[in-house]
């Protein structure tokens, strides 16, 4: 795992996309700095963060869309396979490469409370409370970044799904406006998205009766929830849609919580994609 | 040192490795010949655990590929058919994350990646960028990876392929030097080369095995010599009329040359072709004809391959180690 992080790290800081990625991320925060900070003299860092975090639906999946498509394309997955490390130890070192690259840019940003505190009163607690969180969504969106350049061997493919997943996610929450709020509609909604699910278990493992066991289930189980109490279903897709908002949850830290919810929402989500990416380098062997 | 065993990999319905067995002996070379599409890239995947088997065991030195991966993977060097190479870094510093991958540090790690530059060669080379450097040296880059950590079995997929023929006689001959100190099975479709490089030569044909022994015995066992082509001082039919008096002639066909001369190559059963050989002299120094030039046919690897390769599967001789195969592909092919 280490050689991996160590080799990948070594890759990033000989690759252009690095210091774009780190430049960008600077030059945004520094523009939203100077607009509410300076400009109109706000003394609230986090919403800095906040104005700048559909920037990441951008600049992350530009980040991570070489990380497992590129190794595909060039070949180099074989050596990752014969190699005596496994496939959960190449994800993760990849990972925390990724993570660092991501932090070196962020540590120059802690740096502004700080600045800013010289010359004024800033709430350190909820600006640093929210680089943190920034720091925690930004790893998530990084993970799903990861598993979906672990679908393809082409990178633009793969930054280009990142991005529609990423600002899908971004604009849940006013999508879910305008969808049924009606307990039938929530329910033609559920089964339509446990179809997609056993459609994604089908492709993942090639295994279709895991896939419609999988699909028979949650449908069965959704349908019989749905005939024992109907008013249950009444305005879940919204709720559901506002809640899986990875941005939406972020902007809790802006208002001054710190929410443990939210903070383990995110790192489900880590878990969830990096399980998912071991999951897909691993299914290669059975293609 | 290596046992395959009922090896199938089956991709959807086409079967690419079809119950493949057989076992690799520790410090010989071993040469894994077949035509495009055989499986030996298949087989060669499987064994080096980058790719799954639909059923069979690899058993390496006690290992099970699929259930002890890490220690099975320590034993082997792998050299894919395209290298794996990071274009934008220099040979030293892909050696470096390959050697530490494969668990070396400090000091040793600094002296094996040395050790791997002298033996195949990149000295010159070894702070350029790989995406330099010439097909030649990419191969040898992949070939000193799969050196790192001093494994066992080495084993290379298709070594020789787009290279030119300096570097394919360097690549040989690193080839041959290696087999001094490890146990190596390389791929390859070419014949010659494998003739030239190997102790053992197994072939499969359509992800079957169906012939495993040495080069020499191979074509001895195969395809004895059973053909004697001569040029005499007559003409065809004086020719044909000195020949009915020597027995064990199965075929005699006539051939006119630009110089004037008829060849016939003569095809017989004898079991010793010299004895054939003497009583066609004598029956031609008899009638006092000369003969000009006689040969003696010699079957090579490459006939034997074509024979084997592209025979139906019911006239395939499989040697013995291949035995056994045949009686269980009715019931594979049935899934």
């Amino acid at each position: 795992m280490i050689a991996v992080l160590k080799h990948e790290l070594k890759l990033y800081f000989h690759s252009l996309t690095t210091y774009v990625f780190g430049a960008f991320l600077l030059a945004t925060v520094g523009i939203g700095a100077m607009l509410y900070n300076i400009e109109a003299a706000v003394s609230n860092f986090e919403y800095v963060l906040s104005f700048c975090s559909l920037v990441l639906a951008i600049i992350v999946p530009i980040l991570t869309m070489r990380v497992i498509a590129e190794e595909r394309k060039q070949k180099t997955d074989q050596l990752l396979y014969s190699l005596p490390i496994t496939t959960t130890q190449v994800i993760i070192g990849k990972y925390f490469a990724l993570l660092t690259v991501f932090l070196i840019p962020l540590c120059l940003i802690s740096l502004y409370p700080l600045i800013f505190s010289q010359f004024g009163d800033v709430y350190l607690l909820t600006s640093y409370g929210s680089i943190l969180a920034f720091f925690i969504m930004g790893a998530a969106l990084i993970a799903i970044g990861v598993f979906v350049s672990s679908l393809t061997d082409n990178q633009g493919f793969a930054a280009g799904i990142s991005i529609a997943v990423i600002l899908l996610n971004y604009y849940s929450v006013s999508l879910s406006e305008y969808v049924s709020s009606t307990a039938i509609g929530s329910l033609i909604a559920l089964c339509a998205i446990i179809l997609v699910l056993g459609a994604i278990i089908r492709y993942l493992t090639k295994n279709e009766n895991v896939a419609f066991g999988v699909c028979f289930i949650l449908l069965a189980g959704t349908i019989i929830a749905y005939f024992v109490d109907a008013t249950k279903f009444e305005g879940l897709l919204p709720s559901i849609m506002a809640k899986l908002s990875l941005f939406e949850q972020f902007n809790v830290f802006v208002n001054g919580v710190f929410d443990m919810t939210a903070i383990v929402y995110y790192f489900s989500v880590i878990a969830f994609f990096l399980f998912l990416s071991v999951q897909s380098l691993e299914k290669r062997r059975y293609n | 040192m290596i046992s395959v065993e009922h090896l199938t990999k089956c991709y959807g319905d086409f079967m690419a490795v079809n119950d493949l067995s057989f076992e690799i002996e520790e410090g010989h070379v071993y040469g894994f010949l077949g035509p495009n599409g055989a499986g030996k890239t298949t087989t060669m995947n499987i064994m080096t655990g980058c790719l799954s088997a639909t059923s069979g065991h690899v058993i390496i030195d006690g290992y099970d590929i699929f259930e002890e991966a890490n220690n099975a993977k320590k034993l082997i060097g792998y050299l894919p058919e395209q290298p794996p190479l990071y274009m934008t870094e220099t040979p030293v510093e892909y050696l470096r994350f390959v050697g530490e991958a494969k668990g070396l540090r400090g000091a040793e790690l600094a002296q094996q990646i040395e050790e791997v530059i002298q033996q195949t060669k990149i000295e010159d080379v070894k702070n350029r960028r790989i995406s330099t450097l010439s097909k030649g040296y990419k191969q040898r880059i992949g070939i000193a990876q799969a050196l790192l950590g001093n494994p066992k079995v080495i084993i290379l997929d298709e070594p020789t392929v787009g290279l030119d023929p300096i570097q394919i006689i360097e690549i040989r001959a690193l080839i041959k030097e290696l087999g001094q100190g490890h146990t190596v099975i390389f791929s390859s479709h070419i014949l010659s080369e494998v003739q030239t490089i190997c102790d053992q030569v197994l072939i499969i044909s359509k992800g079957k095995l169906i012939a495993f022994d040495e080069p020499e015995d191979l074509e001895k066992r195969l395809l004895a010599p059973n053909e004697i082509v001569i040029t005499a001082d007559a003409d065809a039919e004086e020719i044909r009329e000195i020949l009915t008096d020597v027995s064990h002639i199965i075929d005699v066909s006539m051939e006119e040359k630009d110089t004037g001369f008829v060849e016939a190559h003569i095809k017989t059963d004898h079991d010793n072709i010299y004895e054939l050989s003497r009583a066609i002299f004598f029956a031609f120094a008899e009638k006092g004809k000369a003969l000009l030039e006689m040969t003696l046919e010699k079957a090579n690897l490459e006939d034997v391959f074509i024979e084997l390769t592209e025979n139906n599967d019911d006239d395939i001789k499989p040697t013995e180690d291949a035995a056994g195969i045949e009686s269980t592909e009715g019931e594979v092919d049935g899934e």
